[in-house]
C-alpha cells in the first residue's frame, strides 16, 4: 500500500477542505479566494498525475492510464467550471460552499474512474452524486429546486438498484474486486442502472434535460460533463475486466442512446435543453468503445480521447451559454456582432461536437468508428455516422441565428472560459498525436 | 515550400482578424496573398521534375499511423495551380463589391488553404480533414453572402455533403483496417493495396460521388449554386467539385484496384447517366445559373466515365488517354465554369435576376461581356481550339479505345445536347431583341474583365498548345493505369 499513489485525489480533497475552512473566516466579498484554493487543489492533482507512475495504492483502486486520463480530464474541466461559477457566484452568501461541492463531486468522478472493486464504486458513486444534488438546487429558486428533486429521486433510486446489483454479483462470485467478479445478466443490468444514470445514457437519461434547464448555468455545465467522465471510465473498466461481459447489450444501449438523444434534440428552442439532449447523444457515441472493450486495442484510446475531447468541447458550449446569459435560440440572433469572440467559440465548439476536423472530437470520433469496426460492430459505426449527420441539423439551427444581421439586444461580452475551451478543443485535436503518445 | 503554399492564405486570413484593417485594405491583402501564393505555385511548377515532389512527412497521430504528409505530382499540381489562379481571380472579382469584406476575404483565404491542402494531401486523414473543412467554409459563404433562399440551400448543402464525407470517413477506416500494417498513409496504401471488400469501395465511392456530384446524388448542387454568391459558386464548381473526382483518381482507383476493375462497368454507367441527365435537365432550365450548375453535373460525368473506363480491360494506351483526359477536364472545367459563374454574377449584380427570359439582346449594350460569354460557352461545349476540346477528345478516344464503345457513343449525345443548350442560352440572353431587364445591364467593368478574361485566355492557351500541361499529366495518368492494372 502506498498512499503517495493517491496524491492527486488527496490534493483535491485538501483543496476542498481548505477552501471550506478558509471560507468560514473570510469576508463575503473576498470569498473568491476559495475558488483559487479549490482550483489549486485540482491543478495540483493534474500536475502530479502527469508525473506519477502506474501503481496500485491498494486492492480495489487501480491507478492506470484510464484513471490518469480521468484525473487530468476531470481536474482541468473542473477548473474551467470553477471559472464559470466564480463569475456567477461572486459575493453570494454561500460562495465557498459552492466551490467545495464542485470539488467534491469532481473527486467522486475520479474515484469512480479508479474504482476496481464494486464497493469502492458504490462509495464513489455516492460521493459523485450527493454534492451534485445540492449543486442542482444551489440557487434556491423554483426551477433549481425542481431539478434537484428530480435529480435526487432518480439518482437515489438507481443507486439502490446498483447496490442490489452489487449484492447479486457478490452472491454469485463471492468477491467484489473486479478481476474475480462475474456479474450474471440480471446483476449486470442492475449495475448498469446506476452507471447509466451518471453517464446520462438511455434509459436513465430523463434527468439530464431537466437539470440542464433548471439548475444554474455553471452547474448545468458541470453535471453534464464531469460526472460522465467518471461514469464512462467505470463502465469501461467493468467491461474490459469482464465483470459485465455483455457487449451486445452495450451496443444496443449505445445505439438507443445516440439515436434518442438526437431525435429529442431536433426541435428544442431552449439551448440548454438542446445541449442536454446533445450530451445524451454524445453518451451514445461514448458507449461504443465500451461495447468493444477488450475486443480491439483501439477501444481504450477511443474512449479516453473522446472523453477528454467531449469534456472540453461541451464545457466550451456551456460557457458560451453562461457568457451570453440567454437560453432561447432567438436571443442568440446577432451574437457574432455583439460578442465576436464568444460567437467564434460557440461555432468552434458546436462544429466540434459534430466532429468537424481538426477539433478534438473529430479525432475521438475517428478512433471510435475505427474501434467499432475493428471490434466487429461495423453497423454501430454506420449508425453513429448517420446520427452524426442528423446531429448537424440541430447544431446548425443554433449557429445560424448567431450570424443574423439583425441582432437581439444584449451587451458585449468576451467569455474567456469559452474561448479557452474552444482553443483547447482545437489544440487537442491538432496535437492529437502528442496526447495519444503520452 | 509546399507547406508554405498551403498555409500562406491562412496566415493572411489571420492577419485580417487584426483590428484596424479597413474594408479596402482587406480586399488588397486578399489579392496580395493570393497573388503571392500563385507565384509560389508557379515556382513549384517550374522546379517540378517528375514523380512525387516537395514531399513533407511528419507524424501527427502515430497510434493510427496518420501523419501530415503532403507532396505534389502530375495529378495534383495542375489542380493546385488552377485552384490558386481561381482564388486570385475571385479576389479580383470581389474587390469592392461585397458587404463585410473582411470576413468574406478571411473565409475565402481559409477555403484556399483547405483546397490546396486537400490536393496536396498524401494521407487519408489529412485529406479528410481538408475535405470536411471545405464544406464548413462553403456553408458559411452561402449562408452569409448568398441570396434567395440561402439558409435552406446552405443547410441542404451542408447536410448532404456532410453525409457524403462521413461515408468517405467510414470508407477510409475500412481501408485503414484492411491494410497490413494499419495505416492512413496514401503512399503506403498505394504501394501495397489493402485487400478491402466491395463495401469499402461503396463507402469511399458514395462519399466522393456526393461531392462530384453524379446522378442520383447531385440534388444539393443546383440550389447551392443558385443561392451562393458569384465567387462562391465559382469556387464551389471550379474547385470543390474536383475534390470528388480527384479523390477517385487519387484514392479509389489506385488503392482499390481489384474492386475498381470489378465494378468498372457500374462506374461507367453512372458516368454516362450523369452526362445525359445533366445535359437534359440543363436544357430545361430557365435560370441561367442553374443551367450552368447542371452543365457541371454533365462535365463531371465525363470525368467519372473516363475513370471508370480506366478500370476496363482495353489497351493500356487508350486507358491512359482516358485518365489524362479526365485530369485535363478537371482543370478545364475549373477554368471555364469559374468564368461562366463570374459572368452570371455580373448579370445578377446589374439586374438582380438569373431568368433567361427576362434578358435578351445584351450584345448591343454589353459587347465585352457578350464576347466573354461567347468564349466561355464555346470552351464549355468543347469547341476545338479551347481547353474543353482537348479534354473531351482524349476522354472519348480513351473510353472508346478501352472497350466501352456504346458508353462513348451515348455520351457523345451529351455533347450534342450541351452544345445546343449553351448556344440556345447564349442566343436568348445576348442576341435577339431586348428583354425587360436588358436596360439595366451595363458592360463589364475593368475589374470584372481582369477577373474573367485570364480564365478564358488560359483555356485558349491550353486549347492551342496543350503540350506543357499534358506533359505533366501523362506520366501521372500512366501511373494510375499501371496501379489499377495490378
Amino acid at each position: 500500500m502506498s498512499p503517495a499513489a493517491l496524491l492527486p485525489e488527496l490534493l483535491i480533497l485538501a483543496g476542498a477542505v481548505a477552501g471550506l475552512v478558509t471560507g468560514l473566516f473570510t469576508a463575503r466579498e473576498r470569498q473568491w479566494v476559495t475558488a483559487w484554493i479549490n482550483a489549486a487543489g485540482l491543478g495540483g492533482a493534474a500536475l502530479t498525475t502527469m508525473t506519477s507512475h502506474d501503481m496500485s495504492p491498494f486492492e480495489g483502486y487501480a491507478v492506470d492510464v484510464v484513471t490518469n486520463v480521468a484525473r487530468i480530464t476531470v481536474s482541468l474541466a473542473t477548473i474551467l467550471v470553477l471559472g464559470l461559477a466564480a463569475g456567477w457566484a461572486r459575493a453570494q452568501p454561500r460562495e465557498s460552499e459552492l466551490y467545495t461541492l464542485i470539488s467534491l463531486a469532481a473527486l467522486g468522478a475520479i474515484l469512480m474512474a479508479g474504482a476496481a472493486d464494486l464497493l469502492v464504486l458504490v462509495a464513489a458513486y455516492l460521493l459523485a452524486s450527493i454534492p451534485a444534488y445540492a449543486l442542482a438546487g444551489f440557487a434556491k429558486d423554483a426551477a433549481g429546486t425542481e431539478a434537484a428533486l428530480k435529480y435526487y429521486l432518480m439518482g437515489a433510486f438507481l443507486g439502490v438498484v446498483m447496490l442490489a446489483g452489487v449484492t447479486l454479483a457478490y452472491g454469485h462470485s463471492g468477491a467484489t474486486s473486479y478481476p474475480e467478479t462475474r456479474a450474471p445478466a440480471v446483476a449486470a443490468v442492475l449495475l448498469l442502472g446506476g452507471l447509466l444514470f451518471k453517464a446520462g445514457g438511455v434509459p436513465a437519461h430523463f434527468w439530464v434535460p431537466d437539470v440542464a434547464q433548471g439548475a444554474s448555468r455553471p452547474v448545468a455545465a458541470f453535471v453534464t460533463t464531469v460526472p460522465k467522465v467518471g461514469a464512462f471510465a467505470a463502465l469501461y473498466r467493468l467491461a474490459s475486466d469482464g465483470v459485465i461481459d455483455e457487449p451486445a447489450l452495450f451496443a444496443v444501449l449505445a445505439a438507443a442512446t445516440m439515436t434518442l438523444g438526437n431525435l429529442a434534440a431536433f426541435h428544442q428552442d431552449n439551448v440548454r435543453r438542446l445541449l442536454a439532449y446533445s450530451t445524451i447523444s454524445q453518451a451514445g457515441y461514448l458507449l461504443v468503445p465500451v461495447a468493444v472493450a477488450g475486443r480491439t486495442e483501439l477501444a481504450a484510446p477511443a474512449l479516453l480521447y473522446y472523453l477528454a475531447a467531449y469534456a472540453i468541447t461541451n464545457l466550451g458550449a456551456f460557457a458560451v451559454v453562461v457568457t451570453a446569459g440567454a437560453d432561447s435560440l432567438r436571443e442568440y440572433a446577432g451574437l457574432a456582432r455583439r460578442s465576436p469572440w464568444a460567437a467564434s467559440a460557440l461555432v468552434v465548439c458546436l462544429l466540434g461536437l459534430v466532429g468537424t476536423p481538426p477539433t478534438a472530437v473529430f479525432a475521438g470520433k475517428l478512433l471510435m468508428f475505427a474501434a467499432a469496426w475493428d471490434g466487429g460492430y461495423a453497423w454501430l459505426a454506420v449508425l453513429a455516422a448517420a446520427n452524426t449527420v442528423a446531429s448537424l441539423f440541430y447544431y446548425l439551427r443554433w449557429i445560424r441565428p448567431v450570424f443574423a444581421r439583425q441582432g437581439a439586444p444584449g451587451e458585449r461580452r468576451v467569455g474567456a472560459v469559452a474561448v479557452i475551451a474552444a482553443a483547447g478543443s482545437v489544440l487537442l485535436g491538432v496535437g492529437a498525436g502528442l496526447v495519444l503518445l503520452a | 515550400m509546399l507547406t508554405l503554399v498551403i498555409f500562406l492564405p491562412l496566415a493572411a486570413a489571420a492577419s485580417l482578424a487584426l483590428p484596424r484593417v479597413g474594408a479596402r485594405t482587406a480586399g488588397w491583402i486578399w489579392i496580395a496573398a493570393t497573388a503571392a501564393d500563385l507565384a509560389l505555385v508557379a515556382a513549384l511548377w517550374a522546379g517540378y521534375g517528375g514523380g512525387v515532389a516537395y514531399e513533407t512527412r511528419l507524424r501527427w497521430i502515430p497510434s493510427v499511423n496518420a501523419g501530415y504528409h503532403v507532396g505534389v505530382d502530375g495529378l495534383s499540381l495542375p489542380l493546385i495551380a488552377m485552384t490558386s489562379l481561381l482564388f486570385l481571380l475571385c479576389a479580383v472579382y470581389s474587390l469592392g463589391r461585397t458587404p463585410r469584406p473582411r470576413a468574406y476575404a478571411a473565409l475565402f483565404l481559409f477555403l484556399q488553404t483547405v483546397c490546396l491542402g486537400l490536393f496536396a494531401a498524401l494521407d487519408l486523414l489529412l485529406f479528410f480533414v481538408f475535405f470536411d473543412l471545405a464544406i464548413v467554409g462553403m456553408y458559411f459563404v452561402i449562408v452569409g453572402w448568398g441570396h434567395g433562399d440561402r439558409a435552406r440551400s446552405g443547410l441542404m448543402f451542408f447536410l448532404y455533403t456532410f453525409l457524403g464525407s462521413l461515408a468517405l470517413l467510414l470508407g477510409f477506416i475500412g481501408l485503414y483496417l484492411a491494410a497490413e500494417p494499419h495505416t492512413f498513409d496514401m503512399a503506403d496504401l498505394v504501394a501495397d493495396p489493402p485487400r478491402a471488400g466491395g463495401l469499402v469501395l461503396l463507402a469511399v465511392g458514395a462519399g466522393l460521388a456526393v461531392k462530384t456530384p453524379v446522378v442520383p446524388v447531385h440534388t444539393w448542387l443546383p440550389p447551392a449554386h443558385t443561392d451562393a454568391p458569384a465567387a462562391g459558386s465559382a469556387i464551389l464548381a471550379g474547385v470543390l467539385l474536383k475534390m470528388g473526382t480527384y479523390g477517385f483518381a487519387r484514392i479509389a482507383v489506385p488503392m482499390l484496384p481489384e474492386q475498381w476493375r470489378a465494378h468498372a462497368w457500374v462506374i461507367v454507367v453512372i458516368g454516362v447517366v450523369s452526362v445525359l441527365y445533366g445535359s437534359l435537365v440543363a436544357l430545361a432550365q430557365e435560370n441561367l445559373k442553374r443551367l450552368v450548375a447542371y452543365t457541371s453535373v454533365n462535365h463531371m460525368g465525363y470525368v467519372v466515365l473516363a475513370l471508370g473506363a480506366a478500370g476496363l480491360g482495353g489497351g493500356a494506351a487508350a486507358r491512359e488517354l482516358a485518365v489524362s483526359g479526365a485530369v485535363t477536364q478537371m482543370v478545364s472545367h475549373g477554368l471555364v465554369t469559374g468564368a461562366l459563374f463570374l459572368i452570371t454574377g455580373v448579370l445578377w449584380d446589374r439586374a438582380g435576376s438569373y431568368r433567361i427570359g427576362r434578358f435578351g439582346g445584351l450584345a448591343g449594350r454589353a459587347p465585352v461581356l457578350t464576347g466573354l460569354m461567347a468564349v466561355a460557352v464555346f470552351a464549355s461545349l468543347g469547341l476545338p481550339g479551347l481547353s474543353g476540346f482537348i479534354a473531351e477528345f482524349q476522354i472519348f478516344t480513351g473510353v472508346i479505345g478501352a472497350g466501352a464503345v456504346a458508353a462513348g457513343a451515348v455520351s457523345l449525345l451529351g455533347i450534342l445536347v450541351t452544345a445546343a443548350l449553351l448556344l440556345l442560352a447564349l442566343q436568348r440572353v445576348f442576341l435577339g431583341g431586348p428583354g425587360e431587364l436588358t436596360g439595366r445591364v451595363r458592360d463589364a467593368r475593368p475589374g470584372e474583365l481582369a477577373a474573367i478574361a485570364p480564365l478564358l485566355v488560359l483555356s485558349l492557351v491550353i486549347g492551342i498548345v496543350p503540350g506543357w500541361l499534358l506533359d505533366l499529366i501523362e506520366p501521372a495518368a500512366r501511373a494510375v493505369v499501371t496501379l489499377v492494372g495490378r
